[in-house]
């Protein structure tokens, strides 16, 4: 018997996942657009199911109602006859299910293997486990405090990443310079990251005289 | 079933190779474009799966997956203003006609 939690799991999970499948699969550029909808949609249910609420909203503001809105124009505007069903050959699916099943595979391989959690059975109930946003804000205001010492067994804390040096040797870092990690410095830089592409895009897409026609 | 990491690990994966295989077959640019939006939706579904089961990355997770979402939307304005420019010259969104860089 499935509970709650699995079941709106796996329902989410078969939906982004054969909703990604259909967007590579789908030869007309419009279906592919509303597909990678759904796509987008379910990333934000899985969001909301890791208990990222901030997160997901996110990208449900950004994604589903920026990114995919500028898509569609960019179709709609480029959508002409031809180009609406570009023909993909035989061979090239041949040899693109072989290399897709291939790095599949190594990526599950992968990702199966060693333990990637600090503890063994983690608690989905509990809220404690996902930070809310008001941390998130606060480590984007560069005040973080939440952020637990880091019991990482991938690198360990005798990584040479995580001592320190002192006089008698080094040691693993301490709580307190682990928690001083915050984010206020890149999220300014992505900040003005964001103006400076905006104004490219602008000025790259400004309506130009087309190249050899007189007026 | 038990639902852990390795589930949204697989789903991440999933999406990741979709959209590398999304952006190596389209012949449409604006596909091209769609596989690099997949891309960058398996590595964010890894950032807050990490960030729900690591006690570490509570905080970073999450924050690298938002930095990661507003990379993508600059990424896709300027590559959509591309593709646009492309189009406005070559009147195709073919990639297999965009040879002129070729040595």
């Amino acid at each position: 018997m499935m509970d709650l939690q699995q079941f709106l799991f796996l329902a989410i999970a078969a939906f982004t996942g054969l909703s990604a499948v259909a967007v590579l699969v789908s030869q007309n550029i419009v279906r592919s657009a509303v597909w990678l909808l759904f796509t987008l949609a379910g990333t934000a249910g899985v969001f909301f199911l890791l208990g990222a609420d901030f997160v997901a909203a996110t990208q449900l503001i950004i994604y589903v109602g920026g990114i995919l809105v500028l898509v569609v124009f960019g179709v709609m505007l480029t959508a002409q006859g031809p180009f609406v069903t570009m023909k993909v050959g035989a061979a090239e699916w041949v040899v693109a299910s072989v290399v897709g099943v291939l790095l599949l595979g190594a990526i599950v391989i992968t990702a199966l293997r060693g333990p990637w959690t600090d503890d063994a059975a983690p608690q989905m109930e509990d809220p404690e486990r996902s930070a809310s946003s008001a941390e998130l804000g606060m480590s984007f205001l560069g005040v973080s405090q939440v952020t637990p010492p880091a019991k990482l067994r991938g690198i360990g804390l005798h990584h040479p990443f995580l001592l320190e040096k002192t006089e008698q040797g080094t040691k693993p870092a301490s709580a307190p310079e682990r928690k001083q990690m915050a984010y206020l410095l890149p999220f300014e830089i992505v900040s003005v990251h964001l103006l400076v592409v905006l104004i490219g895009a602008a000025y790259l897409a400004r309506a130009k005289r087309r190249r050899g026609v007189v007026t | 079933v038990t639902i852990g990491l390795d589930s949204y690990l697989l789903l991440g994966a999933v999406l990741f190779v979709c959209g590398a295989l999304c952006m190596a077959m389209k012949r449409n640019a604006i596909g091209v474009l769609m596989g690099v939006e997949l891309v960058l939706n398996g590595a964010n579904i890894n950032f807050v799966a990490f960030a729900r089961y690591n006690r570490a990355f509570q905080i970073e997770g999450q924050a690298f997956a938002l930095f990661v979402i507003v990379m993508a939307a600059a990424e896709a304005a300027v590559a959509l203003a591309i593709v646009l420019n492309f189009y406005n010259n070559h009147l195709t969104v073919d990639v297999d006609t965009a040879e002129e860089l070729k040595g």
